[in-house]
């Protein structure tokens, strides 16, 4: 990953950037999967990647992580550690690990020999499975765990080494309503008190709406980036989808949705019940 | 005397703490079951147990070819085993069902080695058990002279896991997770191969080739339904391999004089039943203690 110093924007010098993304592109097998990708985040700052499957999320996601080499541009990283929570991971219940174990994972799963038991690694591992509520599931086996307090324990693991930019791969897919409400109010929260960096991607913006500072939406593996309700109009949209999209408001809620009109309208991104019998 | 005098009289045959090969046997078979039982947990944890079934197959091509050699079999199970988890590592394990076509394959081509040496072995060679020993081990035949070579290979197995024993958690989980975390995963899975490799060396010459798999997969499934902190798993495993050798030379030395023969039976027989006994102990005594409140919250939610 390149981890070099990069002079401050001009809009707002004072603060470096936690990420900066600089026209990535990616091909994979001689398709082009990311196109002149650009954004930035500052520290603090929570931002939604929004985008419908294979819209390029998670391979930006790999890049930014150096997971995987982009073609041409370059993503520059200040923000001090990078935490990471990766796509629903398939854990087995036989898999002998307690959420704590997972948790003091995030601490030194790098580290080589037996690790000694010390009072103050515990006390870490307890504070963070507090901050993500999680003290009562301490000692249950990951595996037996719901998706939702996999998803907790998957943050604490990512946050216990205290990065300055935390990375989020579809964290709310899986996820029942009351889940999901927890966990984007649980990393609202962390960014905020915390000031960390948070790039989370979902399909669907509508759960991040409380909490997004800024949105990086993605189609066809670009990407338009701003505030959100700059970015999310009828007219970025539909440059981005290179055809005509409609974003509606309804209930505080937001659609995309294709077609104008003549034949059937195609819901693009939809918002569970609120979409159907459109 | 007393009654448990007695009992352990009447199980305890005469003679068993005074003779030689049991003495080398209890040795080299309890550090055998220990290592086994460690390097075990992360073979399972890791769902590498076919890898390590292949492995202790391909083993019995060196153990036969040592004979023709007229080498200790350790070597030959060794050398065979770590050459085939270098190949297995080589060609294709990044996805899971690539991993277990190449196991398949290289497990192919060396057991079809190992029938052709067998057959040299029992035809041209005067050592007609040597197919029995080296499938199916013979712990009683065990030289004292072979302890040291044992207690390296054991140092070395165990030696990789315990320095790698973090990094080999976290891949276990997520391979992402362990990259991100600077884990080089590539190295440490090649590594966590070879000791598997030299595990199941070591067991087929105290149960068999064919059997090491038992020993290596047995005692760490069963430990698995004991306890969820990792580190208590690698001890039970150790504890559970331990303990159904011990037993299994204890019940070969009395079978001595059991029918048909009165030849004695297998020791590896012996082990092989009890690690299956402890795995369905664990079944029962686990689904008792591994079922924490959170399932039971679970279970009682799904029924109302």
């Amino acid at each position: 990953m390149t981890m070099t110093r990069q002079p401050a924007s001009q809009e707002s010098a004072a603060i470096p950037d936690a990420l900066a993304v600089d026209g990535v592109s990616v091909r994979l097998g001689g398709r082009e999967v990311l196109q002149d990708v650009r954004f930035s985040i500052k520290p603090g700052e929570f931002v939604g990647l929004i985008g419908s499957n294979g819209a390029g999320k998670t391979t930006l996601l790999r890049v930014i992580l150096g997971l995987l080499p982009a073609s041409s541009g370059k993503v520059t990283v200040s923000a001090a550690g990078v935490g990471y929570v990766p796509q629903k991971i398939q854990l087995d219940p036989d898999m002998p690990l307690r959420a704590r174990d997972l948790v003091g994972l995030g601490l030194d799963g790098q580290r080589y020999g037996i690790p000694f038991p010390s009072r103050a690694r515990r006390k870490l591992v307890d504070e963070m499975l507090r901050a993500v509520d999680a003290e009562h599931i301490a000692v249950a086996r990951v595996g037996n765990l719901s998706g939702g307090e996999q998803q907790r324990i998957l943050i604490a693991h990512a946050l216990i080494s205290r990065p300055g930019l935390l990375l989020l791969d579809e964290p709310l897919a899986n996820l029942d309503i009351a889940s999901e409400q927890e966990v984007v109010a649980l990393l609202g929260r962390i960014a905020r008190e915390q000031r960390i960096a948070v790039l989370i991607s979902a399909h669907e913006m509508n759960p991040l709406l409380p909490v997004m500072d800024r949105i990086v939406y993605m189609a066809h593996g670009r990407a338009a980036s701003g505030p959100t309700d700059e970015v999310v109009t009828g007219e970025r949209l539909s440059e981005l989808y290179g055809h005509h999209v409609d974003v509606i408001h309804v209930h505080g809620r937001v659609l995309v949705v294709a077609g104008r009109g003549e034949g059937l309208d195609i819901p693009i991104e939809h918002s569970g019940a609120h979409a159907d019998g459109a | 005397m007393t009654a448990v005098g007695h009992l352990l009289q009447a199980i305890i045959e005469p003679g068993f703490f005074t003779s030689a090969p049991v003495h080398v046997a209890l040795l080299a078979g309890g550090v055998v079951a220990l290592v086994s039982g460690i390097v075990g947990t992360f073979t399972v944890m890791r769902g590498q147990s076919y890898a390590g079934h292949a492995l202790g197959d391909l083993s019995a091509t060196g153990g036969a070819a040592s004979f023709l050699a007229g080498i200790s079999p350790l070597w030959g199970f060794a050398g065979t085993s770590v050459v085939a988890a270098g190949v297995m590592d080589m060609i294709g394990v990044r996805r899971p069902r690539g991993r277990d076509l190449a196991t398949g394959i290289v497990r192919g081509a060396g057991l079809g080695l190992a029938a052709l040496f067998l057959y040299w072995d029992a035809t041209r060679t005067s050592t007609t058990g040597a197919p029995i020993t080296i499938l199916f081990g013979s712990i009683f035949t065990i030289g004292s002279s072979m302890i040291p070579a044992i207690a390296v290979l054991s140092i070395v197995a165990v030696g990789i896991v315990a320095v790698l024993y973090r990094p080999l958690l976290l891949s276990s989980v997520s391979t992402d997770l362990a990259v991100v975390r600077g884990v080089p995963v590539r190295i440490a899975g090649a590594l966590c191969l070879a000791a598997i490799a030299l595990a199941v060396s070591l067991s087929a010459i105290t149960i068999g080739a064919i059997l090491s798999t038992a020993l290596l997969v047995g005692p760490a499934a069963a430990a698995l339904r004991l306890t969820s902190r990792p580190g208590l798993v690698l001890i039970w495993s150790a504890l559970i391999g331990i303990a159904a050798t011990w037993i299994g030379v204890l019940l070969a030395y009395d079978s001595y004089y059991w029918p048909p023969a009165r030849q004695g039976w297998p020791v590896s027989f012996f082990v092989v039943v009890l690690i299956m006994l402890f795995y369905l102990l664990a079944q029962v005594v686990g689904g008792r203690i591994g079922r924490d409140s959170r399932n039971e919250e679970r279970a009682c939610s799904q029924a109302s």
